[in-house]
């Protein structure tokens, strides 16, 4: 080091081996840099592979609309020639035959469904065709196939291609606010009896909504009082806070169930009690009060923890003095207190509101008819009716509304503040 | 929480309804978990306290319920048979090891997301622990839909390596929450006098740094642990036949018919939860010894 420093006396600082101090330090940063990516790079690889990426070509699903353009060319290119105004022409029929025969059958099968969202009826019609195909041998071939289905005479069922002819689709995303296309693709309500969405998306939001104010209403009180007593005692009624949060969910949804059902602990309590007739037992279970009740419960010690380790860090030399200062307790406690818990409420709130609106599992079990949500309408679509692009496009808004609500969280209280147990 | 003397009978009224509140909302909290373990000691196949079990009548108790939860079928007049099967134990060891081989590896990603988050020079820091933690954020049903797909395509439906996978993503979050904020509290200098005093890398991070920051890594995995053991949406969408595991089997259970042995096995798993429990205090207690930090 002295040789060194000796041969260039206004030059850089160098270290043991000659090399500049600076390029030194830049050479270890960059070391230590690649030494974090290399341990972040095979789990950051493994989430982008199982997680990331199926969920995002999950979510591709809800405008994908191929599956015509590939099974139904020529088909579709006879439609685009046709006027519409006229009535169908035989080229219509003979390129659908043709088409129909050169597709592989499940094909077939798939494509019926799809067409069935857009008209019903195109799936029967198209099986029954399908299956009948052998016996149509020449031309011509529209007058076959009324023979064979009288529905082929029905200009609408061609109309109806209008709505399909594109690779890609937003009718799905209509479809989930009961919105559709009309045959020339213009925006329309679908029909009263038909609308289920928009009140299932109402209820999903307000059964968040009060359940997050509830829970916010019921933990205020606890988490201060957890807060402000002695250690000992607190951590003793913090195990009634952690016991239901560590305890499987499905437990809980049974215990509910024993409470709460018509010969349930409540309802027997109340009639023993005589607030209640024998005959007008409460029903609490397998309805819209079921689900707010029991996801209250579930939920309560996600607003809990945060209101509390907020709670424990103001001083309680604050409110003594604020009411030395002349204030009466309220007015301290809602002037110099409540203030300081907003960190807390926000944190509670959001967290609550983000897995409430995404609930799945209570509101099958507990939620009866009118306490579904609409994970339950995804889940039906995913499982029961297998119309993947509706449930996709449903999953796609829930997802980007939850999404917005975790940037805020991060944004206002920082993920890595997230603290568990 | 004693008042002082000075307090007016407004004031006395108002806090003692206070904590008539609180006490009701801790009930509400706890009281359905705990109507639960007297009832599952029931005699009849009801799920409602019988006039004897209230009189405490030895006659309105008994373990039978038990027994049929282990698969002891030695009850002949109990003649609903369907409850007589092991499916409870089967499913129990499925759920166990499913829960084991995915928290071990949730650890194990986990820990090394952790480490390489923790660093001062890490790129991007808080883009990527976005993305570490939102196997909490995004709805289960979601990950689920998206997995189901997915392993469909790659062959890992109903396969016990694709509900494992898709566990250990579950648990990863939480190992990385809790290996952070341990690593926080971690004195780096201590790697360096260990690399001064010859030791490589990987001798300093299994002799020095691991059982430091082992407390966060075991609670990590316990969340992990306990999240996969009562998982079931994944289990619904991706699990087969074969992946009938212990929420499954509660799951049809809750849909099929109550019975009292989902109570058994409900009192068993709130024992359950309560050794977690006590064990992650303990754990906190020991990491904040450890790094020095006083309990409050």
């Amino acid at each position: 080091m002295a040789t060194a420093q000796e041969a260039l006396p206004d030059g850089p600082i160098l270290t043991a081996d000659g090399t500049p101090l600076k390029v030194s330090l830049q050479k270890s940063l960059v070391r230590s840099k690649m030494r974090a990516i290399m341990l972040v790079a095979p789990p950051l690889l493994f989430l982008l592979i199982l997680f990331i990426l199926p969920i995002g070509n999950m979510l591709t699903r809800s405008v994908d609309d191929a599956l015509v353009n590939k099974v139904f060319p020529t088909t579709l290119e006879a439609f685009e020639a046709w006027d519409k105004t006229s009535e169908p022409p035989e080229v219509l029929y003979e390129s659908f035959v043709n088409d129909v025969k050169a597709a592989e059958k499940l094909d077939v099968g798939k494509v019926g469904t799809r067409m069935n969202y857009a008209k019903p009826g195109w799936k029967s019609l198209v099986k029954r065709t399908a299956r009948k195909l052998k016996k149509i041998k020449e031309p011509p071939y529209k007058d076959a196939l009324i023979k064979i289905d009288k529905r082929w005479a029905d200009k609408e069922f061609w109309l109806s291609l209008g709505i399909m002819k594109d690779e890609r689709t937003m009718v799905y995303f209509l479809n989930s606010i009961d919105k559709t296309f009309d045959f020339d693709k213009n925006v329309i309500e679908v029909d009263e009896n038909r609308k289920v969405y928009n009140l299932l998306w109402r209820r999903t939001l307000m059964v968040s909504f009060i359940v997050t104010i509830a829970c916010l209403l019921l933990a205020y009180p606890v988490s201060y009082l957890l807060a402000t007593l002695p250690m000992r005692i607190s951590n003793l009624l913090m195990i009634c806070v952690l016991m239901p949060f560590w305890t499987s969910l499905l437990v809980r949804i049974v215990a509910w169930m024993i409470m709460l059902q018509q010969n349930g602990v409540v309802n027997d309590s109340l009639v023993t009690l005589g607030i209640l007739n024998e005959e007008n037992r409460l029903a609490m279970m397998y309805n819209f009060n079921g689900t707010i009740i029991v996801m209250t419960q579930i939920l309560l010690p996600f607003m809990i923890l945060p209101l509390y380790s907020v709670m424990k860090t103001i001083p309680p030399s604050y409110m003594k003095a604020a009411q030395n200062l002349g204030a009466t307790p309220t007015l301290a406690f809602i002037r110099i207190y409540m203030p300081q818990t907003i960190p807390g409420i926000g944190a509670g709130c959001i967290l609550v509101f983000i897995v409430a609106i995404g609930y799945y599992i209570t509101p099958e079990l507990v939620g009866g008819k009118d306490g579904r949500l609409i994970g339950n309408m995804v889940a039906y679509h995913m499982q029961s009716s297998l119309n993947w692009g509706l449930a996709a496009a449903m999953g796609t808004i829930l997802l980007i509304t939850i999404l917005i609500l975790y940037w805020i969280y991060d944004m206002v209280i920082g993920i890595d503040n997230m603290k568990m147990g | 929480m004693a008042l002082p003397i000075y307090t007016t009978p407004g004031q006395r009224l108002w806090h003692y309804t206070y904590l008539l509140f609180c006490g009701f909302v801790l009930f509400f909290l706890v009281a359905p978990l705990v109507v639960v373990i007297p009832l599952s000691f029931t005699s009849t196949p009801f799920l409602s306290f019988t006039p004897e079990m209230l009189a405490l009548d030895p006659e309105g108790f008994s373990v039978r319920w038990y027994k049929s939860l282990f698969g002891m079928c030695s009850d002949i007049e109990d003649n609903i048979s369907t409850m007589c099967h092991n499916k409870w134990m089967t499913g129990a060891q499925k759920s166990l090891i499913i829960a084991v081989v995915s928290t071990l590896l949730a650890t194990f990603v986990g820990t090394l997301a952790a480490l390489g988050l923790s660093s001062d020079h890490m790129p991007a820091r808080r883009l990527i622990m976005a993305l570490m933690i939102s196997p909490l954020i995004v709805p289960l049903i979601i990950t689920a839909s998206g997995m189901a797909f997915f392993f469909a395509k790659i062959n890992l439906t109903a396969t016990w390596s694709g509900i494992i996978l898709a566990h250990t993503i579950l648990g990863l979050p939480f190992v990385v929450i809790t290996v952070t904020s341990t690593l926080v509290g971690f004195d780096k200098s201590l790697m360096r006098a260990g690399a001064n005093l010859g030791g490589t890398p990987a001798y300093n991070f299994f002799k020095i740094q691991m059982p430091l920051i082992a407390p966060g890594m075991i609670s990590g995995a316990l969340f992990a642990f306990i999240t996969s053991f009562d998982e079931i949406v994944i289990i619904l969408f991706v699990g087969g036949p074969k992946q009938h595991t212990l929420p499954l089997q509660m799951w049809s259970g809750i849909r099929q018919e109550i019975s009292p042995t989902i109570l058994s096995a409900a009192t068993i798993l709130v024992l359950f939860s309560i050794v977690l429990l006590t064990t992650l205090e303990m754990l906190r207690r020991r990491s904040e010894r450890l790094r020095g930090i006083t309990p409050h």
